[in-house]
């Protein structure tokens, strides 16, 4: 479980910035079937799909905004929200879902007030329900951020929750 | 091995010793050996199998004996170390030792049959050098200098093995129609999407022993005639990917890919895609469409993606863990592969058990194996001594099989037979605790979001049987909803192009034919035996166990729990919604739900 503070509120570019866009088409310009990495590297930059840039993509590109979309709403990994600074992902694998899965979201849900999904209206939290993350000794799971909470119960769902509530993204401990 | 005359440490450092605290047991065993006081040293490896246990340590002296520690912390490091200082063994902390094998979780390791994982858990897997001290690269070397492609095909042809990711097509026949395809460029495609819930082999191999697979990949592409080949893996595997990475530019150093590998005239090249999320794309033509930067959805066959694959070219798709077993064939020969197994299905399998099995992790065992033997012997029987329920096989396209077929072979046509399928191998162990009506509905709302929404009956088939199966566990099911899933699972099962649809019926034609009980409890009865839906249970707590701390009270959302402090606390069954959060929260565990 790596302890970094992570740089949340710089860590993505601005919509209205495409520099980073141009720099991840001419990354992959002239190689054909690129869409999707072209797609990851864009999230990766930016965060989320806004439709700006995935016209400005398009567009560069060479592609219909249709089958941008088409790709972009197909494939799980791609949103189309912006997030907010921490995600939680549960994971609702087969093992996690037999060790209560659906017991650990609600609980999220029930602290947080936000559905699978969403995120939280002061931007702190966003809500994931996740396939299997391949850690089934250690289900139920939950990932926020990057560290991996595994065993969990649903009672002490709130107290994990809670270290992330700090100031500038960082953990209280 | 030898260990240069110092105690060597193996820390297991694969996603599952990670998300188990073992970066923080690395960080700590850096700092301890930093000082210089102990003479040991520290290095990793993948995944050793016992995630159980995780974090693992395995301490090895200077005269090879072994020792696996596990549960370790950052607090355990300082005690580890004195213990290895002073020849001492932790029995407490015990997984394995080399010279008592029956001790610990000894048995785990010792009914098993390593092929694939040979090299899991027992190498770095972030250095070319400790897989070739192995004898790695040996077999791409022998297969490119001194075999032709025919011979090769042969030589897998006699191992008999079948494609580990779920379909069990035999290799060597599917490696001849691609080098029988007409065409100047082919590829060669290594399917590492594991999307199946519960299954984490393929992530476990890349992890542990990604050379293996990459090797694999050298004698395929050469055998079929492919200079360039992908290897298609989940983005959700980030450390199977860098792992990946590292072990390509290795190769590029050692010449072992690029231009006149081995010092042949021979070119090949592997190109890592990462997949963006979608289980379908595990399906050979979905998965060759992803790769072109499409959605991901299957076309009708033929072409076989052997004569008109990626780009419209002869392609080949493997599995990883077909792949890995590939360089072990060459080396040691297709019959000594196929000695192990029975007649229709050779070699090993390598199953994830999970669920409520006791010992949780990563198993691979000689085909012919009973599954009595790999859930008790290996996986030492179900958690906290309750009642075998059922193993889920094979996953959403597999099925639930009750302890009544547990002396059913692990042979893809004895598997099959029983309605469940091999699949990729996710074993999941489910007791009296787990709902069988549950499960199935859990699997169908996992199909019907998968689904690529091609084929009707598929797209909306899979929904309307989720509907029944909610409806059912909501306590409105109809006596009809029984034979009405029945015959959707017929059209599904007849009307789809792929084996998404093709197989997403299989959990609930399984637990309707050996669980109809419990949909006959679910509709008849109004209840759920398991405790788990919650329209059909009411929660009780225990006056006699209640200390009245006032718990569950406190996390009640509609506070339908009261009682004086101290006191017995009651739910109010009008006001409760039983979600069950009361449940996990009572330190004492009076509740509980019928």
């Amino acid at each position: 479980m790596d302890d970094k503070g992570c740089e949340c509120k710089q860590r993505f570019a601005d919509p209205d910035n495409q520099e980073p866009l141009l720099g991840i088409l001419e990354r992959y310009a002239g190689e054909k079937g690129a869409l999707i990495p072209l797609l990851q590297d864009t999230q990766e930059a930016y965060g989320y799909l806004d439709e700006k840039i995935m016209r400005a993509l398009a567009k560069g590109a060479g592609y219909q905004l249709s089958q941008v979309y088409g790709v972009a709403t197909f494939y799980t990994q791609f949103r189309l929200e912006p997030i907010g600074e921490h995600l939680i992902r549960v994971c609702h694998g087969t093992a996690c879902h037999v060790a209560g899965a659906e017991l650990i979201s609600e609980e999220i849900s029930n602290f947080l007030g936000v559905k699978d999904g969403q995120t939280t209206p002061d931007m702190k939290f966003t809500l994931e329900s996740v396939m299997c993350v391949g850690a089934c000794s250690l289900s139920p799971i939950m990932i926020v951020d990057e560290d991996t909470h595994g065993k969990l119960k649903p009672a002490n769902v709130r107290k994990v929750l809670k270290k992330y509530r700090g100031g500038n993204g960082e953990k209280e401990e | 091995m030898s260990t240069g005359g110092k105690n060597k440490l193996v820390l297991g450092y694969g996603t599952c010793g990670i998300a188990a605290g073992a970066t923080a047991v690395k960080d700590a065993l850096e700092n301890e050996l930093a000082t210089g006081k102990y003479d040991a040293y520290l290095d990793i490896a993948g995944c050793m199998g016992f995630c159980f246990r995780e974090p693992i340590v395995e301490v090895t002296d200077p005269d090879g004996r072994s020792v696996i520690y596990g549960d370790l912390s950052p607090k355990r490091v300082s005690r580890l170390l004195e213990a290895v200082a002073g020849g001492e063994v932790i029995e407490d902390w015990v997984v394995r030792r080399s010279d008592e094998p029956g001790a610990g979780e000894g048995d785990f390791l010792a009914n098993q049959h390593r092929i694939v994982l040979r090299n899991c858990g027992n190498i770095n897997p972030e250095s070319i050098e400790e897989y070739i001290s192995t004898g790695g690269y040996e077999a791409a070397r022998k297969a490119l200098t001194s075999m032709t492609p025919e011979e090769l095909i042969d030589e897998v042809g006699k191992s008999g093995i079948r494609g580990r990711g779920g379909a069990g097509f035999p290799t060597g026949t599917k490696w001849g129609f691609a080098r029988k395809a007409k065409g100047e460029q082919k590829y060669l495609v290594c399917n590492a999407d594991e999307g199946d819930p519960g299954a984490f082999m393929d992530r476990s191999v890349l992890e542990g022993d990604p050379h293996a697979v990459i090797e694999g990949m050298i004698v395929a592409g050469y055998a079929i005639g492919a200079t360039q080949a992908y290897i298609y893996c989940r983005a959700e595997y980030p450390l199977a990917l860098k792992r990946l990475d590292i072990a390509i530019a290795a190769c590029h150093e050692w010449g072992y890919l690029g231009q006149g590998i081995f010092g042949t005239d021979w070119d090949f090249d592997i190109k890592i895609k990462k997949g963006a999320g979608a289980f379908v794309c595990g399906e050979e033509t979905a998965l060759i469409a992803s790769i072109e930067g499409k959605r991901g959805m299957p076309r009708p066959r033929p072409p076989f993606p052997a004569n008109e694959g990626l780009w419209g070219k002869p392609t080949n798709i493997n599995n990883v863990e077909t792949l890995a077993a590939i360089p072990w064939i060459i080396a040691n020969g297709g019959d000594r592969y196929a000695s192990v197994g029975t007649e229709k299905s050779k070699g090993t399998k390598v199953f994830c058990l999970a669920g409520k099995v006791r010992r949780s992790g990563l198993a691979e065992v000689p085909m012919g194996y009973t599954l009595r033997q790999v859930i008790f012997d290996v996986g030492g029987g179900v958690r906290e001594g309750k009642e075998f329920k059922a193993v889920q096989m094979g996953g959403p396209s597999g099925g639930c099989l009750p302890a009544s077929l547990l002396d059913t072979l692990v042979d893809y046509d004895a598997i099959t037979a029983t309605g469940a399928i091999m699949g990729s191998g996710g074993m999941i162990v489910a007791d009296s605790s787990t709902c069988m009506v549950d499960l199935a509905r859990y699997f169908l709302s996992f199909t019907q979001e998968e689904s690529c929404g091609k084929c009707v009956p598929c797209r909306i088939g899979t929904k309307r049987m989720l509907e029944i199966l909610a409806r059912i566990c909501s306590g409105e099911g109809e006596p009809e909803d029984l034979e009405r899933l029945d015959i959707l699972a017929g059209d599904i099962k007849a009307g789809s192009l792929c084996a998404l649809g093709g197989t997403a019926p299989n959990p609930v034609l399984t637990t309707l034919k050996y669980f109809r009980n419990e949909y006959e409890d679910h509709i008849l009865r109004k209840k759920c035996t398991a405790g788990v839906c919650p329209a059909l249970i009411t929660l009780h707590i225990q006056e006699d166990i209640c200390t009245g701390c006032g718990a569950c009270a406190k996390i009640c959302p509609v506070e339908a729990i009261s009682g004086e402090k101290k006191e017995p606390h009651a739910i109010d069954a009008d006001t409760c919604i039983r979600c069950k959060l009361c449940l996990s929260r009572c330190p004492e565990e009076a509740i509980y739900a019928e």
